[in-house]
């Protein structure tokens, strides 16, 4: 269970740091810009994992 | 009669077609009608809450922002806290509405502490809440219509319209009718979003990369965080207020308690993010406003998504923008009716009346729901300024919601009904007064340094909630002793 509250505390704690540069552009976008939609993607990824890994489901299966 | 109308009236059409589909082979007991008989699946769900997530707000809203005033409220549109609180909050509260048959936000805090007074005044916390929010979403669908007609609809008559198919298929379909327009819905805007959001830049601009590279040229510094005003300690303050009170509003509740497991709640909060991504595109439709249409002054701003879209496409695809954002005001807007009709019958109707049956409540409830749009109808018609400020209440009064909630899922819950109530009526007070008089910290504060007079009143408005409530549950003691077995916010604590 700490294992998978650790890896939801990432995305928590990675989304609200703000690097705030215009430059590098990186896919076009304004470097503060792309860092942010980086942690969108990195908070699904975490989330999922975190999901597979949570000892809650099988709980429930058992209920 | 133009080509952009045929267009919106067609999509209109399809969604009282699909909302009135939706009741078939249910019977509609009240728990069908208000949490879709708790049988919505990952899929379900993903368009439902994303129904409930993308609201005006990302179609005008979000746009509107980052046109006004560039990368804050762009960034700040993101919020990926939204889904780790989701992750840890929803499937308990779920487990728990689900193991005591709970219909409404009201009911949960009812039965958690075993106080009807704490449930009545949920719900009129919420209530109050959420009729501006409906309202703004109604002037909001009525804006979009009345644009995308070329002016050949009034924003009144566009808003009377949708009031009555709203009204129709969720009375008829509750949560069901909500769920399946909800997906025509999604598919239609991440079209059109994506689309714009790709064809802007390259066609005035030349590419994404010289779009950005123009506009910070043209205005310095409205691509980054200023140091004070909408600074980083805004953006951080700003997003977990948000985050916090997102999920305390009554339809939003209702969906979560729609959901079929706990498991299907924790898949959504990994997918949803991904979902996020259309917001991308609106910020850059925003963007490509900046150098193309720079006039737009005060609430007109909301508006660059359409400028930007009748200056380049033909009437008919105005059309399908059109008919996009108008959906995206009538799914919250159902889901909204259906939450605050249960409550409003569930809980202080029922509280008033106790041997209400079962059936003669379901029937309550839907006569509801006219009612309410009628109600929601004259404000949005006779309202003014008022509802704005109320509107820009609404999160703060919803995240009052959130310590008792928070506390209640412990193993142990430290809040008894008095400090969860202190705590509630304390914070609201702080939020209205706080809005009436324009104050903030800034103005409280004025020598603190900025990293602190930025920061969002909601959030220090909650502290003082916390420290209230436990403060008043130490003294009236006597801790409601539940012992929730398996309650994973419990691990938080």
């Amino acid at each position: 269970m700490k294992k998978v509250f650790l890896l939801t505390l990432i995305p928590a704690l990675g989304s609200l740091f703000v690097i705030n540069r215009v430059e590098p552009y990186i896919f076009g976008l304004p470097f503060v810009l792309f860092w942010s939609i980086c942690w969108v993607g990195l908070t699904s990824l975490f989330l999922i994992i975190a999901n597979k890994l949570d000892p809650a489901n099988k709980e429930e299966e058992e209920l | 009669m133009n080509a952009a109308l045929l267009v919106i009236l067609f999509f209109l059409g399809l969604c009282i077609w699909l909302g009135l589909q939706a009741r078939k082979g249910k019977e509609m007991t009240i728990e069908q009608w208000s949490v879709g008989g708790r049988g919505f699946g990952s899929l379900l769900m993903f368009f439902l809450l994303a129904g409930e997530m993308f609201t005006t707000y990302t179609f005008l809203g979000a746009s509107g922002g980052t046109y006004r005033s560039g990368m804050p409220p762009a960034i700040y549109a993101f919020n990926c806290f939204y889904f780790v609180i989701a992750y840890w909050l929803l499937p308990p509260i779920w487990k728990y509405a689900k193991e005591n048959k709970v219909l409404s936000q009201s009911d949960f805090y009812e039965k958690k502490y075993k106080s009807q007074a704490l449930g009545i005044l949920v719900g009129i916390i919420s209530v109050v809440a959420v009729i501006p929010y409906l309202v703004m979403q109604l002037k909001g669908l009525g804006i979009i219509v009345s644009e995308a007609s070329y002016g050949s609809i009034s924003p009144h008559m566009a808003i009377v319209v949708a009031v009555i198919a709203v009204t129709v298929y969720v009375t008829v379909s509750g949560m069901h009718g909500a769920a399946w327009t909800a997906i025509v819905k999604d598919i239609l805007i991440l079209a059109v979003m994506v689309f714009m959001g790709y064809y802007f830049p390259f066609h005035y601009y030349g590419g994404i990369e010289p779009m950005f590279e123009a506009i910070d040229t043209a205005k310095s510094g409205f691509l980054l965080f200023p140091k004070q005003g909408l600074s980083i300690s805004w953006f951080v303050s700003a997003t977990i207020m948000t985050a916090l009170a997102f999920y305390m509003f009554p339809h939003m509740m209702a969906g979560i308690f729609s959901a079929k497991s706990g498991k299907s709640l924790r898949i959504n909060a990994g997918v949803m993010p991904i979902y996020q991504i259309i917001i991308v595109f609106s910020l850059i439709i925003g963007f490509s406003g900046v150098l193309q249409v720079p006039d737009l002054k005060g609430p007109n701003t909301d508006l660059a998504l359409f400028k930007m879209a009748k200056l380049s496409f033909d009437p008919w695809f105005v059309g399908v923008i059109g008919a996009a954002g108008a959906m995206a005001a009538l799914i919250p807007s159902s889901l909204v009716l259906t939450a605050v009709s249960t409550i409003l019958s569930k809980n202080i109707y029922k509280a008033w009346k106790p041997n209400t049956t079962d059936q003669q409540l379901a029937k309550l409830t839907k006569r509801l729901v006219p009612v309410i749009a009628l109600v929601t109808l004259f404000f949005t018609f006779n309202g003014g300024e008022s509802i704005l400020t109320l509107y820009l209440m609404s999160y703060s009064f919803m995240v009052q919601l959130f310590p008792a909630l928070f506390f209640s899922l412990w193993k142990r819950n430290p809040v008894t009904v008095q400090g969860a109530i202190a705590g509630m009526i304390v914070g609201s007070i702080i939020v209205i007064y706080s809005t009436l008089t324009e104050m903030s910290l800034a103005t409280v504060f004025p020598s603190f340094p900025n990293v602190i007079k930025d920061l969002d009143l909601g959030l220090a408005v909650l502290m003082i909630n916390i420290a209230v409530t436990l403060g008043v549950s130490v003294i009236t003691k006597k801790p409601v002793a539940r012992a929730d077995k398996d309650t994973n916010i419990s691990n938080l604590a």
